[in-house]
């Protein structure tokens, strides 16, 4: 028998028609690489908070600056749907939700809450 | 140790650092929502106290973890060239390690001072 031929590849992600878990799961990992990306800058403010009462005072400056705000949204945002999204897969995880209609159910749940969690939160905090 | 179970203490690694992550971001949030104009004093002897201090670079060791495992999973489902991948995980390692032991001194310092 011959070889099988090489299995066809189709990974275009703006062509792939995602059912509402995919988005789910892609946010996943999109907001969890942007997390570890934030990690040196958060790093940084803290230092700069704990460098006496001018650092602390200069890291709030920070980030009440536009483009901070504009990192900050993108971060909580990704804190959120990671949050969020993790503890969907958690639940799953125990059998909880595993059915083909409530998985697709918490997905639009949780791509929902993320955006409107993240507004309240930043109207919380800034 | 065989492929499989090395794959079960990440899988596993991931998940409990997780549990720890949300229950301390829980906890942040409660706290410093609820402060009304947190200052530098607060804000340095919130992190003095002992037991802050150190729930908080456990949340920072978890953090490492999970960031780990996670990104290490990213890379190896996206990344096939082996020199890239390497070179990707050596990059994230570093990055991690870097901020981790950063962070890990301004805690300790910040409960000497």
């Amino acid at each position: 028998m011959s070889r099988a031929a090489p299995r066809p590849r189709f990974l275009n992600l703006l062509l792939i028609r995602m059912p509402v878990g995919a988005l789910t799961s892609l946010g996943h990992r999109v907001s969890g690489i942007l997390l570890f990306l934030a990690l040196p800058l958060a790093a940084f403010l803290l230092d700069l908070s704990l460098q006496g009462p001018e650092g602390f005072e200069r890291a709030g400056q920070l980030l009440r600056s536009p483009l901070l705000r504009a990192v900050e949204i993108l971060f909580v945002w990704s804190l959120v749907h990671h949050l969020l999204a993790g503890i969907r897969f958690l639940l799953i995880d125990i059998d909880i939700g595993v059915e083909k209609m409530p998985a697709r159910h918490s997905a639009l749940l949780v791509n929902l809450a993320a955006p409107v969690l993240t507004a309240l939160l930043l109207w919380w905090f800034w | 140790m065989s492929r499989q179970a090395h794959g079960l203490r990440a899988w596993l690694l991931q998940r409990f650092s997780a549990a720890y992550l949300v229950v301390f971001l829980g906890y942040l949030g409660l706290h410093f929502g609820t402060v009304p104009d947190l200052d530098y004093a607060a804000w340095r002897s919130w992190l003095a106290d002992p037991l802050v201090n150190l729930t908080t670079g456990l949340f920072v060791l978890s953090l490492l973890v999970h960031a780990w495992v996670g990104i290490r999973d990213v890379i190896m489902d996206y990344v096939a060239h082996s020199g890239l991948r390497v070179t990707l995980f050596a990059l994230v390692a570093l990055t991690l390690a870097g901020c981790g032991l950063w962070t890990l001194r301004l805690l300790f310092l910040a409960v000497l001072v």
